[in-house]
């Protein structure tokens, strides 16, 4: 029995161990090309066309842009909802009026996607975090997300975790995003991640009086694809400073990497205390 | 009224249907205090849970938000409801891998509140996730999103609950007084046991590992790396205590099933457990001290958060700690159970201080978390149908009462 006892155990848990692969998240990050939007702060001047397009690209209820309205509405602070991706919001700085569009940040390595446990949140191999509909509802993504985006639909009977995607069902038909399309003054440039990245680097270089020294999202949570540049410190427009720059996914994997020891070490060590502490009378 | 309970001859499945329905109906008086008290509450909560699985979340059902993802049901049901659970790895380990013999009369009471709070409290998990017709999609579903912390939980639970039903077993089949079925059930104990004790180790702490990502969000004092070792410690002593608090009500209420053996050697049980909380409590706190330093976090203890903290740490772990110690020494038994609310109370604060206090803090007061009374209320009716459920195996298995002779007859071959 005892015998028996250890073999099904000892089987169970090398056959677990097995199933249980911790991905080196690291190695996966170069292999492919990421897609992303350079966000120019100092460009943008607050239209909300881009709320406008992002709606109409993605079945959202329309928002009213005309000037009067946009007046009223930019005196808030605003953060995106589960109808609205993206989001426009006005700062005063002592450079001026800064106007930063808010939107998912395309981690290189999503906390969402890292906590979703069915991949209805996934990093997509051209850089798009996207949604799917065989999400159970945990909503553990939004509590994984350092920036907050991913919102939930509490108020309907089958809801959706809504955030951009960085419209990737465009993206698949060769557009590029519908922000990024709409933008009129190129506020917004959309790439790899790499020609993003450098064309941030040449506007700061060669304006070094006009942009500070910072690429938000170059290190922030590991890197992003959706990256901003900035005339001011970015605390000072809205933007979280206490991301670190550790990926996310990296913060679980401690345990994760603990899981398969415990199911191996376990099962052995309490046998051994179980043979251990039989009494000779016993058994 | 011992007397009463007769062994079934259970030869088919229509044997079985008719004893079955023999043994739904109910024994003893039907109109208690308590079943006029919770019978309604849980009526309500039943309508309720269905509107709420109609309708979804949002207000007035639940006041969950973009802010608050999880509120009462996964930090109250769920989390700390699988920590109160965890008395039941933690008893299975020193019965039956340090073989003291001597907490065996209430091993079975604990087996089956570990197994019911998984299937109601983790159960109640369908209530909280938002599309809750996808349950299914982690152990059959297309993805299998193996890296994540809530896929092993979730495998865990579902695993944790078979391997506590298997546990749990022989007292089925010595109520239908299936002497086969008996057998082979209790020679699979051991094997549950060495599964179940791993399962619960990685989920109870998988639980605190679930909160891992959300490190700008939980203030400081309160997270660090050490969250799921911290969760792991705390479900010993919470389950410990969850045992002790269980055991003093069920030692009155059924009173009448516990031979004289059982109620003499009772009083010990209860303080060698009391020493058990005592200790991990102890080192518990010395881990917490070590980690203040080490996140560098006890500057924060001087902020309202940082009373909050002292609150949760003095009020609800040190004192009960120390009233553990005493009530040992003063041989007060009362001392015990009053020190193992308390622990418990410290649980639930700990666990909701994770889920929905010290988590996002600092959003501003108007947007905080409050649970709604339909999310109060659903919660206690899932409490009292387990309370019942219990009541109604207690009262017709052998779980606090002896086994029939010749079970421990197969016990003592075997």
């Amino acid at each position: 029995m005892n015998r028996r006892a250890f073999l099904k155990t000892l089987g169970t848990a090398v056959i677990s161990s097995s199933l249980i692969k911790v991905k080196d998240l690291k190695a996966e990050e170069h292999k492919t090309e990421f897609y992303g939007i350079l966000v120019d702060t100092t460009r943008c001047i607050g239209c909300r066309r881009c709320e406008k397009a992002c709606a109409e690209a993605n079945g959202l209820p329309i928002p009213d842009i005309s000037e009067d309205k946009n007046k009223e509405i930019l005196k808030n602070i605003r953060n995106t909802s589960p109808t609205q991706y993206t989001v426009v919001n006005k700062y005063e700085t002592e450079k001026g009026t800064v106007y930063v569009p808010k939107r998912c940040m395309h981690c290189n390595q999503p906390g969402c996607a890292a906590a979703c446990l069915v991949k209805a949140m996934r990093k997509r191999e051209t850089g798009h975090v996207t949604w799917d509909l065989n999400c159970i509802g945990c909503r553990l993504c939004m509590i994984s997300c350092p920036f907050d985006i991913p919102k939930f639909e509490y108020d309907k009977a089958i809801p959706r975790i809504q955030k951009c995607n960085l419209c990737y069902d465009r993206f698949k038909k060769g557009l590029v995003p519908a922000c990024v399309e709409v933008c009129p003054t190129q506020a917004l440039t959309f790439g790899t991640r790499r020609d993003i990245l450098m064309e941030a680097k040449r506007r700061i270089s060669n304006n070094p009086d006009k942009y500070i020294s910072h690429i938000y999202g170059e290190y922030e949570a590991g890197g992003t694809s959706h990256i901003y540049i900035s005339a001011v410190p970015f605390e000072k427009i809205g933007f979280k400073t206490n991301i670190g720059l550790e990926p996310y996914p990296k913060y679980s994997t401690g345990f994760l990497y603990a899981v398969p020891f415990i199911f191996v070490l376990w099962p052995l060590a309490m046998l051994g205390f179980r043979k251990a502490t039989r009494k000779d009378t016993e058994e | 009224m011992e007397d009463k309970i007769l062994e079934p001859q259970i030869k088919n499945f229509s044997d079985f249907w008719r004893f079955f329905k023999q043994e739904l109906k109910p024994k003893g008086k039907i109109f208690t205090t308590f079943n006029v008290i919770s019978l309604p509450i849980m009526l309500i909560g039943y309508v309720l849970i269905i509107l709420r699985l109609a309708f979804g979340l949002g207000y007035p059902i639940t006041n969950l938000s973009q802010e608050f993802p999880w509120g009462l049901w996964i930090g109250f049901d769920v989390v700390t409801g699988v920590a109160f659970a965890g008395g039941a790895y933690s008893l299975c380990f020193i019965v039956y891998i340090l073989r003291a013999k001597k907490y065996y009369p209430i091993l079975r009471a604990t087996v089956l509140n570990g197994f019911l709070a998984y299937v109601f409290y983790a159960g109640a998990i369908v209530l909280d996730i938002g599309r809750w017709w996808n349950i299914y999609n982690p152990m059959v579903g297309n993805y299998f999103g193996v890296n994540a912390v809530m896929f092993l939980v979730a495998w865990h639970f579902f695993l944790y609950m078979l391997a506590e039903l298997v546990e749990f077993s022989p007292a089925i089949a010595e109520w239908l007084g299936l002497r086969k079925l008996r057998k082979v059930l209790g020679a699979l104990t051991i094997g549950a046991v060495v599964f179940g004790i791993t399962l619960s180790t990685l989920h109870q702490s998988g639980l605190g590992a679930l909160m891992m990502m959300a490190k700008n969000k939980i203030h400081p004092l309160w997270y660090t790396e050490f969250i799921p070792v911290m969760y792991f410690i705390s479900s010993i002593f919470a389950g410990l205590s969850m045992v002790i608090f269980e055991g003093s009500i069920s030692h009155k209420v059924f009173a009448w099933q516990l031979d004289e053996e059982k109620h003499k050697s009772y009083p010990d049980i209860v303080f060698s457990l009391a020493k058990i909380c005592a200790g991990v409590m102890f080192g518990y706190l010395f881990l917490k001290a070590i980690l203040l330093v080490h996140e560098r976090a006890v500057s924060y203890l001087s902020s309202p958060m940082g009373y909050w903290y002292l609150i949760e740490i003095i009020g609800f772990v040190l004192i009960p700690a120390s009233m553990f110690v005493y009530g040992i020494k003063q041989k007060e038994l009362t001392f015990v159970k009053y020190a193992a609310f308390l622990t418990m109370i410290g649980i639930i604060i700990n666990r909701l201080n994770y889920t929905f206090i010290a988590y996002n803090w600092n959003v501003p007061f108007e947007l905080k978390y409050w649970p709604t009374i339909i999310e109060l209320n659903i919660t206690a009716s899932i409490i009292l149908t387990e309370v019942w459920a219990f009541r109604w195996m207690v009262n017709r298995m052998p779980v606090l009462r002896s086994a029939p002779a010749w079970a421990k007859a197969l016990d003592k071959g075997h």
